[in-house]
């Protein structure tokens, strides 16, 4: 926990998030249009979708199957009957005048979700619900001077709509719950977690108190498109609700909007401008009730997720949880892990992969997927390292090599001669050069003093340009000093 | 009878099929009819060169031996179902120039069937009324007149332009659509036979919503045999709407057997009400008499709640208006009233659009919906709707099917109770509860007022029974035997 410190003391964050998730589902939640990012503006628009008349909504049962394995992953209660509702309001983007939502009873009840802090503590943070809604359409006003389009390509579109407790009492615990949401998602193939492509978006809760007190009151922000943007938003707001409170100043419950731009949140609406949603269960669709088998039989079929993968990353790799942690956050990365480690040296599969693997990645800002070095050829470097063909030094040039051109390790070190020289008969000439040019570090050698061990055998990587053997050229200056 | 107009479907079917006359002809003969009698206003859009095309198609059919169950029969469709390429207007000055490029399920099966579109009819403007005088293209008029009174009467509605083109011999029969009386109401206001099926029997996709949980089409036909034939094309499941109800379509016609030795008819207190024109009470004993005499056991029975049923009607009906309506906004289809802003748009388009019965409906919906007054109203209709059902699930344990009057008068004139929305609202008393529960409901033309108009008996029955429907409404059709025909038909 992290306290906010203000100048009349410290206030504490108190903090939900509701993430809406699109669906995984080549068709929309209530009519078969296609859902494809990016395609031709109103291209993708049934009937249903553009509220003509006498149209009626049908429950796309692939969207149901995706929100119970979702429901399941976020080890939550499976509502076998729920409801869709009406929730009336209008906007020109929204075609119906109404959108078609689950309002007072949802498909999924309470779940939860672990997240890891970098502290290396781990916190559950409660799920309160999870419910399908349709998707609006979008208002284009950069298309023409005076008039506004509406593309309905994402109407209609499902929504996984999932609230949190408000579990959270940082930033950091906000960005862990998102990631690790998504995480989740994209684990079990319900949402593709895309929030530069608004697949996965995120509305936050903030309210402030002291240690111990009451629930404060709360803004809701809205148009929360990263991880990053949640971060600044929550501090920006947690800041601006501590300086009104220490003023002597009350919170207005209102829905805010966050700029990303200015990295500020600004008021949207007051409490007083709220809608009136005039919710009501659609007449058009009948209770939605689900066969208990059913959903046991999803359970079943579930993917291994990511706390059970660490789970047994840690078990079966012996690698730390932390390191764990880190290879399961995305499921491409566990398995570039699991195709490295299986048979080899999982530490250093692990080692290689985090501290070697992720930093050039980053630098290139490239996806693991997309990784210059596969997970065949970085299993041939840590062979090499493993066997002693190369030393972990050269090892990392010979990895710079592998990304620059993607070349194989072997094919690499043997172009440029950098196998490891373990022929005792060769490093002894070296030794031998290296005692005799300095008699004086050989002295103190003598006399016990072991840190020259070290410095000995620096000298001998750099006659040999780090081909040297560490091992080796350890043992051959014991037996001509000792 | 000489005259095409004058025949029924099933006399009309018999008679394409003898070869003694063409769908062409009928057509033909029709098409006539329906200029003829065009005073009444009962059509918004006549279709006669589609009549031709589909007839002629008809008769080639039947040439082939190829012949369908509805072929070549000319029906008028109420202007609430979606008509692929044809003006499609819910009455409402809001579908200006709508024509949707699809085809409701109800009528493309009757297509498939081989039937004759010859128009759409006039209704109440979005269903919502119950004397077809809240149309944008005004009223309808019967074709019945009061005994020495030419003043012209309401055809009942919201299914009147049906009603009358039924009872006017313009049309073999017509489409309807019941939400709380709108097939019923004026079908025993005109004489003829009107049919609202259980809720879920017919597809909804491609009709526009009034009320979504209560709406319902059904057959406006001359004779009881008539309706079980139109039926049988119109209903039927459509994976397309998730409320039409996956069951066997039976043959109706085939249920027409008249045998009801036995059957227990329920004729419930409630519906005698404080009021009620003594020929009403008159004609429901002489119904019970009737259908005692075919063999019936008729009994009392009590449904209690019958007395909340209009109210909770008026809170259920418009909340799902309110909502369903929401779409006609300007923005994709029908009229737009620009605007200075998009909420001057809507403003302007909905304002205008919308005439005083739908703008009141919507305000209350909105109003029953709001936060605040939900538990109160909205709610507690669904909890009244729920007790009305059980009433009739109760009753039902022991009879079969019930009998009632269809409506508490007989038709009115154009401008009477226009200035009372309480008293227009009281049409619908007899034909709300069955809707309310979703049962069917037939109104069989049974005498005539003592001013000479016609009078209906209503006949309910149990989910999805519209065979026992049916097969009584044939005793009562028989025993009635109603042969008034409507004064005023133009060009008769």
């Amino acid at each position: 926990m992290s306290m906010v410190q203000g100048a009349t003391g410290e206030w504490e964050m108190v903090i939900g998030l509701e993430v809406h998730a699109q669906v995984v589902s080549e068709a929309k939640l209530f009519s078969g249009a296609a859902t494809d990012f990016g395609a031709e503006p109103n291209s993708q628009v049934s009937l249903v979708d553009a509220a003509m008349p006498g149209m009626l909504p049908v429950i796309n049962e692939v969207c149901v199957h995706q929100a119970v394995r979702t429901g399941l992953g976020l080890k939550a209660e499976i509502n076998l009957v729920s409801v869709f509702d009406r929730k009336n309001y209008f906007y020109p983007d929204l075609p119906a005048g109404y959108q078609i939502s689950q309002f007072t009873r949802p498909i999924v009840g309470k779940g939860e979700i672990e997240i890891d802090l970098a502290d290396g503590s781990s916190r559950t943070i409660g799920i309160t619900r999870l419910h399908l809604e349709q998707d609006a359409g979008k208002s284009l006003h950069d298309q023409d001077p005076k008039r506004s389009f509406i593309d309905l390509n994402r109407s209609g579109v499902a929504l996984m709509e999932i609230v949190s407790e408000p579990d959270m009492r940082s930033a950091e615990e906000a960005a862990a719950y998102l990631r690790k949401m998504r995480a989740i998602l994209r684990y079990l193939g319900t949402c593709d977690g895309n929030m530069d492509e608004g697949s996965m978006r995120c509305d936050v809760n903030v309210s402030m108190r002291r240690l111990g007190d009451p629930l404060g009151t709360r803004c809701e922000i809205k148009n929360v498109n990263s991880i990053r943007f949640l971060q600044q938003a929550i501090e920006y707001e947690a800041r601006r609700q501590v300086a009104i409170l220490e003023d002597g100043g009350t919170i207005d419950q209102e829905t805010r909007l966050f700029d990303s731009r200015k990295g500020e949140t600004r008021t949207m609406r007051s409490k007083e401008e709220a809608h009136d949603y005039r919710y009501f269960p659609d007449p058009d669709l009948l209770p939605l009730e689900l066969d208990a088998d059913w959903v046991e039989t999803l359970k079943a079929d579930l993917p291994e997720l990511p706390d059970e993968k660490k789970a047994r990353f840690v078990e079966v790799f012996g690698i730390t949880p932390y390191d764990a942690g880190i290879l399961v956050a995305e499921q491409d990365r566990a398995d570039y892990f699991e195709a490295v480690a299986e048979g080899r040296d999982a530490k250093l599969a692990a080692n290689w992969m985090i501290s070697e693997l992720f930093g050039r990645l980053n630098k290139a800002s490239l996806e693991i997927a997309d990784s210059p070095v596969s997970a065949a050829a970085l299993g041939e470097l840590v062979d090499m390292i493993a066997d002693d063909t190369i030393s972990g030094r050269i090892a990392k040039e010979v990895f710079d090599e592998m990304v620059e051109t993607g070349q194989g390790a072997g094919a690499i070190v043997e172009a440029k001669g950098l196998k490891q020289i373990t022929d005792t008969g060769a490093l002894e000439t070296v030794v031998d050069e290296i005692i005799a040019g300095n008699p004086e570090q050989a002295e103190q050698f003598r006399e016990g003093k072991q840190s020259v061990v070290g410095w000995f055998v620096g000298q001998a990587m750099k006659a040999t340009q780090g081909k040297a053997n560490p091992k080796a050229v350890n043992e051959i200056l014991r037996k001509k000093l000792g | 009878m000489s005259r095409l107009t004058d025949l029924t479907i099933s006399a009309a079917r018999d008679g394409l099929a003898e070869g003694d006359f063409s769908a062409r002809e009928l057509a033909e003969s029709h098409i006539q009819a329906m200029e003829a009698a065009r005073p009444l206003n009962a059509f918004v859009t006549e279709t006669p060169e589609r009549a031709i095309q589909m007839a002629e198609a008809s008769d080639a059919r039947r040439v082939k031996g190829e012949a369908l169950p509805l072929d070549g029969i000319p029906l008028a469709i109420k202007d609430l179902y979606c008509t692929e390429g044809v003006l499609t207007t819910a009455g409402s000055h809001i579908l200006d120039g709508f024509r949707p490029p699809y085809e409701s399920t109800v009528t493309a099966q009757l297509w498939r069937d081989g039937a004759v579109m010859l128009g759409k009819t006039n209704m109440d403007e979005f269903a919502m009324g119950s004397a077809n005088v809240t149309s944008h293209y005004g009223p309808v008029e019967s074709p019945w007149r009061r005994e020495g009174d030419n003043r012209a009467l309401v055809p009942g509605g919201s299914s009147g332009g049906s009603a009358a083109a039924v009872a006017a011999r313009i049309a073999l029969g017509a489409t309807g659509t019941d939400t709380g009386g709108s097939i019923r109401q004026p079908a025993s206001f005109t004489g003829i036979v009107g049919l609202k099926p259980t809720y879920g029997r017919c597809s909804r996709w491609g009709i526009v919503a009034f009320a979504s949980s209560l709406d319902q089409a059904g057959p406006m036909t001359r004779t009881v045999r008539d309706a079980a034939i139109m039926l049988g094309s119109m209903a039927g499941h459509d994976p397309k709407d998730s409320t039409s109800v996956d069951r066997l379509v039976p043959d109706y016609e085939a249920a027409l057997t008249g045998g009801i030795r036995g059957l227990r008819v329920g004729v419930p207190a409630e519906y005698r009400m404080d009021g009620m024109p003594e020929e009403i009470e008159a004609l429901w004993r002489r119904g019970e008499e009737w259908l005692t005499a075919a063999g019936a056991d008729c009994v009392p029975i009590r449904l209690p709640h019958t007395k909340y049923a209009l109210a909770a009607y008026y809170i259920v009906a418009p909340a799902e208006a309110s909502s369903n309506l929401a779409r006609y906004d300007g923005v994709r289809y029908g009229l737009r009233v620009p605007g200075d802003s998009v909420d001057a748009m809507y403003e302007g388009t909905r304002g205008e659009g919308f005439g005083t019965e739908v703008r009141r409906r919507v305000m209350i919906g909105a109003y029953v919906l709001s936060a605040g007054y939900y538990d109160a109203y909205y709610l507690k209709a669904q909890k009244v709707r729920t007790l009305i059902l059980k009433d009739f699930t109760d009753a039902f344990e022991d009879v079969d099917v019930i009998l009632a009057p269809t409506a508490p008068s007989a038709a009115f004139a154009i401008g009477e109770k226009e200035d009372d929305p309480i008293a227009m609202y009281l049409n619908d008393v007899f034909t709300v509860p069955a809707s309310m529960a979703g049962l069917p409901g037939i109104s069989v033309p049974a005498g005539l007022s003592g001013e000479g108009l016609p009078l209906g008996l209503q006949l309910i029955g149990r989910p999805f029974d519209e065979e026992t429907v049916l097969r009584t409404a044939g005793v009562l059709e028989d025993a009635a035997g109603f042969d008034a025909r409507p004064p005023a038909i133009p060009g008769a």
